[in-house]
């Protein structure tokens, strides 16, 4: 059955990754896997008329009944979203900019998101591509991840003809995606490799290997609060298992990489980290007024100090809470209302104060 | 953001070196970024598409532009893929096969996918079965009816049929 979006009566929706259930949650934030597919007979997004927009939205929501991973789902039409609620869900990083459409303009049309109510899984209907099939998981888990993705892609496959070459693979309207369709990447939080400057060292190493990163909201965003996305290059010519296993390969390098700069850190300059972290905590605690970019860049102090235990038991999970609700959209549907520049950064601050009493408050 | 450079206009380039190990992001507008060699071409803030386009117009200049497109389906042309990046529907692999495999070996360093091989949902080997079933109950139909001449057109094509099964 599919159950449309409502914000205030599931004020969580697709935040399960927050709990920091994974492994190195403490490190890896979430891991992300998706995959693109098209329907035969239709042309590309960018090409499509409102009436194959139709045609492949009825079409796709005809199976969805029957798709198991999917049979209980949310599912949201992007035009009957208020502006805000559009931005939640980008904030949310559950949908991509691309199939929100231009902030200027009005939404497109006949685009959709459906997100499972039993598993951490879902697709995009009319994005760049017909169907982006996506999983978004706490910590580090590339396999565990693909899984869901791979079950949802079988599924649907079985009923929907895919756009299909013998030799190029799975046809999407960007040919840097085609074959395989899958990108996998993890969100890695990198303050150790940061403070020891080894960190063009290991990024340009990874782009050595076939991965690339990103910064927070995905393809040309900036990297705040040492946050790197990483994720595979290419699609084509390796199977997904080998996708995914370079990737775990790969990223577990930089994790451990991480760890021994953190070691280093707390070996050589234990005051100086003390000092950092828990300037970094008192800022957040106290502090009147937050730009997003200085709060993130203090949640990577705390969020380093929670993993090296310099700081007492607050938990993974309130940090990645205030990164997803102290961000715009969240703070205005806090209050319900418009907020100018100079009013969320006071309301931010507000959340953030609060969000950490309130784990003060448990923890006595 | 202003641009580094001029600290007049809008910077709309962002460029990121790392050299010697040391990163670097430098702020550009346009025409800053166009004296410093920087081509950005018309579809700004799409890096990916400039790759593209560029990697397009090198396998072009190993075809002949002529030869291919416009795509018969969606009539996307050479100079739509150039712009864009994108593609305008699964044809259009055909259509430009050559130059896309030029484009997917430098993106990809191959063209074979090797990853899970698809079976659509009304498979080929499905097809075959129901309009070999097809036959035979015409067979079937022209024996009854004493159509000898007929059933033996209709039994060579069963036997066609079964040896691309077999093979």
């Amino acid at each position: 059955m599919m159950t449309p979006l409502d914000f205030a009566s599931m004020p969580d929706f697709g935040l399960t990754w927050l709990q920091a259930s994974g492994p190195d949650c403490d490190i890896v934030l979430s891991t992300r896997v998706r995959i693109a597919r098209n329907l035969q007979g239709y042309p590309f997004s960018g090409r499509a008329k409102p009436t194959d927009r139709t045609a492949i939205l009825t079409t796709v929501r005809e199976v969805l009944d029957r798709t198991s991973p999917v049979t209980e789902a949310v599912y949201v039409e992007i035009d009957r979203l208020e502006p805000r609620e559009r931005q939640l869900l980008l904030e949310r990083h559950l949908v991509s900019r691309e199939l929100l459409g231009r902030e200027s303009g009005d939404p497109p049309s006949f685009a959709a998101l459906v997100n499972s109510a039993q598993e951490p899984v879902g697709l995009m209907i009319n994005e760049e591509d017909h169907l982006r099939l996506q999983s978004l998981t706490s910590g580090f888990s590339p396999h565990e991840t693909w899984r869901f993705v791979d079950t949802l892609d079988e599924e649907l496959g079985s009923q929907l003809p895919y756009a299909f070459h013998h030799e190029f693979g799975h046809l999407t309207s960007c040919p840097t995606n085609c074959g395989t369709g899958l990108r996998a990447s993890v969100l890695i939080h990198l303050p150790g490799l940061v403070l020891t400057k080894e960190i063009n060292k290991v990024l340009q190493g990874i782009s050595q290997v076939g991965l690339t990163f990103r910064g927070l909201y995905g393809e040309g965003s900036e990297v705040v609060g040492n946050l790197f996305q990483v994720s595979n290059q290419t699609t084509l010519g390796k199977s997904e298992e080998d996708l995914i296993d370079h990737l775990q390969k790969i990223v577990g390098q930089v994790i451990e990489y991480e760890r021994q700069a953190r070691a280093v850190l707390v070996r050589d300059a234990p005051s100086v980290i003390e000092d950092k972290v828990w300037r970094a905590y008192g800022l957040l605690r106290h502090a009147r007024a937050l730009g997003f970019d200085e709060m993130m860049n203090l949640l990577s102090g705390v969020r380093l100090g929670l993993s090296l235990k310099l700081l007492p038991a607050l938990s993974v999970y309130v940090l990645n809470r205030i990164m997803i609700f102290a961000q715009n959209a969240h703070l205005e549907q806090a209050v319900a209302g418009a907020l100018s520049g100079s009013e969320l950064d006071i309301q931010r601050a507000n959340y953030v104060r609060s969000a950490l009493a309130e784990a003060e408050a448990i923890d006595r | 953001m202003l641009c580094d450079n001029c600290g007049k206009n809008e910077a709309e380039v962002h460029l990121t070196q790392i050299v010697d190990n040391e990163m670097t992001t430098v702020h550009l507008c346009p025409s800053c970024a166009a004296d410093k060699g920087l081509d950005t071409g018309s579809t700004k803030n799409l890096p990916l598409t400039d790759f593209l386009a560029q990697m397009g117009q090198a396998a072009l200049a190993e075809e002949e532009r002529e030869v291919a497109g416009p795509c018969s389906y969606c009539h996307t042309t050479v100079d739509d893929f150039r712009r864009t990046g994108r593609l305008g529907c699964p044809h259009c692999y055909s259509v430009y096969e050559s130059q896309l495999r030029a484009i997917l070996r430098r993106i990809h360093g191959s063209t074979y996918h090797l990853g899970k091989v698809y079976v659509p949902p009304a498979s080929e080997a499905a097809d075959r079965a129901a309009r070999l079933a097809g036959l035979r109950r015409k067979l079937q139909r022209a024996i009854e009816a004493e159509d000898f001449e007929r059933a033996a057109v209709i039994r060579d094509q069963i036997r066609e049929l079964e040896a691309t099964i077999d093979a």
